[in-house]
Parts: C-alpha cells; sequence; structure tokens
C-alpha cells in the first residue's frame, strides 16, 4: 500500500490526519454546503445581505414549496426522468448487442468497427450540432422528448459498446462453445449467457449514462425549447434568469436538480465506480 | 424450399434446418450490431460529414444554401474572436493538466484506511456527479462583487472584490477554477482505483532496495499508475476542449466575447447569428484539432489489442 498506512506512523500524526480530513473535505464541498444552508435562508436574510452568517431564521419548507409550485420546477424533473430512463434502457440494448457482436465473432472490419466507437465517443458535440438539429427537424422530433431519446442514444451507444465489448470479451471463450455444443443458438446465447453474467456490467453503466444524460446541457439547448420538454438542466438555467439575485431560490433549484444523480452514485456507488474507472487498471 | 436443401443427414437421423438455423453463423453478429451501427451512421458519422460540407457554405438554416467555397475559412482566420477562442481553449488546456496532478495528490491524501475514509472518499468524489449547471450557477454566486464570498474575503484582508465574471483578464480563469472542481474529483477517483491495484511486492522490493516518500512515489508508484495518468490526461484533454456548459451558463462568453472558447462561439455564430455555414466551419476547426487527440488515443488503445 502507499502512501505507507498511517497507522504506521507516530501518534501525533495520525491525530493530525484525522483532523485534517474533515478539515479538507469541509473546504472541498464548501460551494455545496453554502448553496445546502442558503436553500434555507428566508427572503430577510438575502435582502438584508446575511449570505454567509448563519441563517436568522430557516425557510426551507418555505423555499422548496416555491420552488415547485411557482415555478415548473416539478415538470421539469418530470421531464427529465422521461428523456433519461428510455435513454438508459434503449443503450443497454442495443450495445449489449453490438458489445457482444465485436467480442466473440471475428470478422472482417470488427477491430475497424470497434475503432469507430471509440472514436465516436471523444469527438466534439459542435461538430454534429447543425446536421443532427436540421435531421430532428425533418422526422418532425425537434423540440420533443423523441429528438433527445434518439440522439442521447446514438451517442451514447458508443461508449456503451466499448465498455460492454471489453467486459464481454473476458468471458471465458469455453462458455460459449459449451452452450453451441448443447445445441444453444446464437440468440438463446445471447439472452441465457451473455445478459446474466455481464450484469453487474451493465448496472455500473446504467448509472454511468443515467448521470451522463440528466446533467446533459448542451442538447437539450439544442434540440427543445419549450417547458413542456425542457429538463431540469435548462430549467434551471431559465429559473436563474428570473430569479436574479433571489439565491436562497436558485439554491433550493440547485438541489432539487441535483439530488437524483447524487442519490444514484451513492446508492449504486460500486458500480458507479467500476464503470468510470475502465481502462485505470490495466493496459 | 428451404427444407428440402437444408436436409442433412448427420448420425443417421435427417435434421431439418431452417434458414435461421443455416445462416445464425454469419447472420448473427450482423444482427447484433444492426441497430447500434445505424443508430452510429445517422446520428453521429453522417452528422460529421454533412457538417464539414456545410461549413462551404453561406446557410441560415431555413433558406436554400450558397456554395461559396472556403470563404469560411478565409473570414475566420481574420476574425478576432477566433483568435480569443483559441487562446481561451489554449489555457483551458494548460490549465487542466492541474486535474490530474491535484487528482493524483488528493487520492495519495485519502488512500489510507481510517474510520469512515470510504464515506471520505465518496463525498470527495461528489462534484463530478453534479451537473454543470449547478456547478456555473454555484461558482457565479461566489464570484459576484456585492454578494459572493471571493469578494468578502478580498475585503477581509484589505483588498478590493474582483468583479471575476465582468473582468476580461479574470473571467476565463474564473469559470476554468470552476470546472476544474468537477474534473479533479473525476481524476482522482481514476488514482484512487489505480492505488488500490498497485503490486505490493513491488512497493516492498522498493521498499527494500531503500526507497520511500518522493523518490518511491517517482521511481515505483508512478510507474504502476500508468494507465489511470494515460485515461486522466485523456478526458482532462477532451474535457477541456469541450468545455461549453460552464461558459455558457457562467458568462455566455462575456463580457465581450472574452470568455469564448471554440465550442461556444460556433453555437453562438450558428444559434443566435443564424449563420449555419460559419459555425459549421468554427465546429470543423475543434473537430479537427480534437481529431489529433482522438487519433493518438486510439492509436494506444488498438496497440493493445495486438
Amino acid at each position: 500500500m502507499f502512501p505507507t498506512p498511517i497507522a504506521q506512523a507516530s501518534k501525533p500524526i495520525n491525530v493530525a490526519y484525522r483532523i485534517a480530513l474533515p478539515i479538507s473535505l469541509f473546504i472541498w464541498l464548501l460551494p455545496l454546503l453554502a448553496v445546502m444552508l442558503t436553500s434555507t435562508r428566508s427572503l430577510t436574510d438575502i435582502t438584508s445581505g446575511n449570505y454567509w452568517g448563519w441563517p436568522t431564521e430557516f425557510a426551507l419548507i418555505e423555499n422548496f414549496s416555491t420552488v415547485f409550485l411557482s415555478t415548473p420546477m416539478a415538470r421539469y424533473i418530470f421531464n427529465s426522468v422521461v428523456i433519461t430512463v428510455p435513454t438508459v434502457a434503449g443503450t443497454i440494448l442495443i450495445s449489449a448487442m453490438a458489445g457482444f457482436a465485436l467480442a466473440k465473432y471475428g470478422f472482417r472490419g470488427n477491430l475497424l468497427l470497434f475503432a469507430m466507437f471509440i472514436a465516436g465517443n471523444f469527438i466534439p458535440f459542435q461538430i454534429l450540432m447543425i446536421p443532427v438539429r436540421q435531421l430532428m427537424v425533418d422526422l418532425g422530433m425537434f423540440d420533443s422528448y423523441m429528438s433527445l431519446i434518439v440522439f442521447h442514444i446514438a451517442f451514447q451507444s458508443g461508449f456503451a459498446t466499448l465498455f460492454l465489448r471489453n467486459f464481454i470479451k473476458a468471458l471465458p471463450h469455453e462458455l460459449f462453445e459449451a452452450a453451441r455444443v448443447e445445441g444453444a443458438n446464437e440468440f438463446q446465447i445471447f439472452l441465457k449467457i451473455v445478459v446474466p453474467l455481464v450484469r453487474p456490467a451493465l448496472a455500473a453503466l446504467a448509472v454511468l449514462i443515467f448521470t451522463f444524460i440528466w446533467n446533459d446541457y448542451f442538447w437539450a439547448l439544442v434540440l427543445v425549447q419549450s417547458d413542456d420538454v425542457r429538463p431540469v438542466t435548462i430549467g434551471l438555467a431559465a429559473l436563474r434568469g428570473q430569479w436574479v439575485a433571489s439565491w436562497h431560490l436558485i439554491s433550493a433549484g440547485s438541489l432539487v436538480a441535483a439530488l437524483p444523480p447524487v442519490i444514484m452514485f451513492f446508492a449504486m456507488q460500486k458500480h458507479f465506480i467500476q464503470g468510470l474507472t475502465l481502462g485505470a487498471t490495466k493496459g | 424450399m428451404a427444407d428440402l436443401t437444408a436436409a442433412q443427414p448427420t448420425l443417421g437421423l435427417t435434421v431439418h434446418l431452417s434458414f435461421v438455423e443455416r445462416n445464425q453463423k454469419w447472420m448473427a453478429p450482423a444482427v447484433f450490431l444492426a441497430p447500434a451501427l445505424f443508430m452510429f451512421l445517422v446520428f453521429v458519422v453522417n452528422p460529421i460529414i454533412q457538417s464539414i460540407a456545410v461549413s462551404l457554405t453561406e446557410w441560415d438554416g431555413l433558406g436554400p444554401k450558397e456554395f461559396i467555397g472556403l470563404d469560411n475559412y478565409r473570414e475566420l482566420f481574420d476574425d478576432p474572436v477566433f483568435y480569443t477562442a483559441i487562446r481561451n481553449n489554449i489555457i483551458w488546456l494548460v490549465l487542466f493538466m492541474l486535474a490530474p496532478a491535484a487528482g493524483l495528490a488528493i487520492a495519495l491524501f485519502l488512500n489510507q484506511k481510517v474510520l469512515g475514509i470510504r464515506l471520505v472518499k465518496s463525498l470527495f468524489f461528489f462534484p463530478f456527479v453534479i451537473s454543470s449547471v449547478v456547478v456555473g450557477l454555484v461558482f457565479a454566486w461566489f464570484y459576484d462583487p456585492n454578494f459572493g464570498i471571493l469578494g468578502r474575503v478580498l475585503e477581509g484582508i484589505g483588498l478590493e472584490a474582483i468583479p471575476v465574471l465582468s473582468d476580461e483578464n479574470w473571467v476565463t480563469y474564473g469559470i476554468i477554477v470552476a470546472a476544474l472542481w468537477p474534473q479533479v474529483a473525476y481524476t482522482m477517483i481514476l488514482y484512487l482505483t489505480g492505488l488500490n491495484n498497485l503490486n505490493p511486492e513491488v512497493i516492498e522490493a522498493g521498499r527494500i532496495d531503500g526507497a520511500k516518500g518522493w523518490s518511491m512515489l517517482w521511481n515505483v508508484i508512478l510507474p504502476q499508475l500508468r494507465p489511470a495518468t494515460f485515461i486522466a490526461v485523456v478526458v482532462t484533454v477532451i474535457g477541456a476542449l469541450r468545455s461549453f456548459d460552464l461558459v455558457a451558463v457562467m458568462t455566455a462568453g462575456g463580457p465581450f466575447s472574452s470568455s469564448t472558447v471554440l465550442a461556444y462561439y460556433m453555437f453562438e455564430q450558428s444559434i443566435f447569428n443564424f449563420r449555419m455555414g460559419y459555425g459549421a466551419a468554427i465546429a470543423t476547426v475543434l473537430f479537427v484539432i480534437m481529431g489529433v487527440y482522438i487519433a493518438f488515443f486510439l492509436w494506444r488503445m488498438l496497440r493493445e489489442e495486438h
């Protein structure tokens, strides 16, 4: 283990480390803590300029009900869910299939297709923006949930295919041979062998894509424009324009927008980190 | 018809194979690949080609496209805002390289086994999970000269509050600091995973050879962390060049385009000024710059396949 375990160091160093830990965490998360505290402030504090002291009174419930009752925040959250969930499901479905094909079948152009999926991951969104927007207009999907769902599935399938292909490739080849000898066809092999075995990878991918899509700002800006379909990232940015300096409301709104991925992260932490650190240990 | 030709004697039994069964060996991968490949070709590959084509035209997004050859590029190379954007992109790239270093430092700091360390690690990772819109709003508020904490702190130590986001000299740095917050969290988690997978025998051997502290880190640990460093640098370069959200949320490229980057300038020209051809030309330049990194990354990844 590196650095040397602190337990082997002297007592003062141990004590110092344990004190430094919460202090550094406090400083690191200061932006978030400030937002949390501000979301409980009352309008009095905001108008009197008490932004950084202790709140004179707590208005947590008032602030959150203002956010939900006098703005379309609930609708934005709903829209984000409607966009995110089908995207995650669709991406995982088509990428598991493509990942399997690239991992376990040798055919000409296999590596070339794989390279295409990897490269697609890293291209700047701007090179896609104008044609994709135009295509959505032509398909009659502009300013609808479908435009975001369809595009996100297509784009995320690059990363997801790369991820699942590597995972499936590591499965022992004998497993597939044995299934073929038993008389299973290729589609049964996919459903009965591949899918159950890659379930942890699917979970990792699901939380990761959920977070990416939930936090997407650019494509929502480009492909939708009405409040009926706007996700929460755009909604929040728009509300900021209305609220101007009502930081207690902006803070409450920010927390609402940030919460779902945070919950997702805590619930599926192990999977999340496994997905994100793909490739960080080997190669 | 298929049944007649497919009847094959095996072990004395006549097995009738359907068309699907006879052809599944080559059909299976094709069927499995088809949906992802179709989506990717339609919504990713083809738009790249179309964008490059649009960059050779004058187009407002509604009327007919007029072919103008390389005029957009000629205009671009005379456009001072384009050079501001390039300069800012370079500043982003250079300062973003602090992220792997800071991520490694925090990972080394947190790689201990004490009570509650797992929770501390997760909380350190938090900024990465939060939407960049929220990060942008929070930092914009921090920097506000009237109600931000930065102003208070500066006044507290006897300096004047800096209106970071409305000062041409500070604005890009202010946005980059905000962007580094989640980026450092990302590289930190990459290094924590790398540190978890160190080979204890190599470390022991290093200790016996008298390596410790910096020499241990430099000669024994860092070489083992190379895969993590590679990924950290790649995602950081891509992150720096893709910077859009924070610029859009915090300043919309202002004041007077002084904080714009290629990604934002392209968006501004296309969506606000209806200059699709010009926007596409900016996007093409950004694409070519990123293409260099993508090619390098691909080469590294595919080399491992052989």
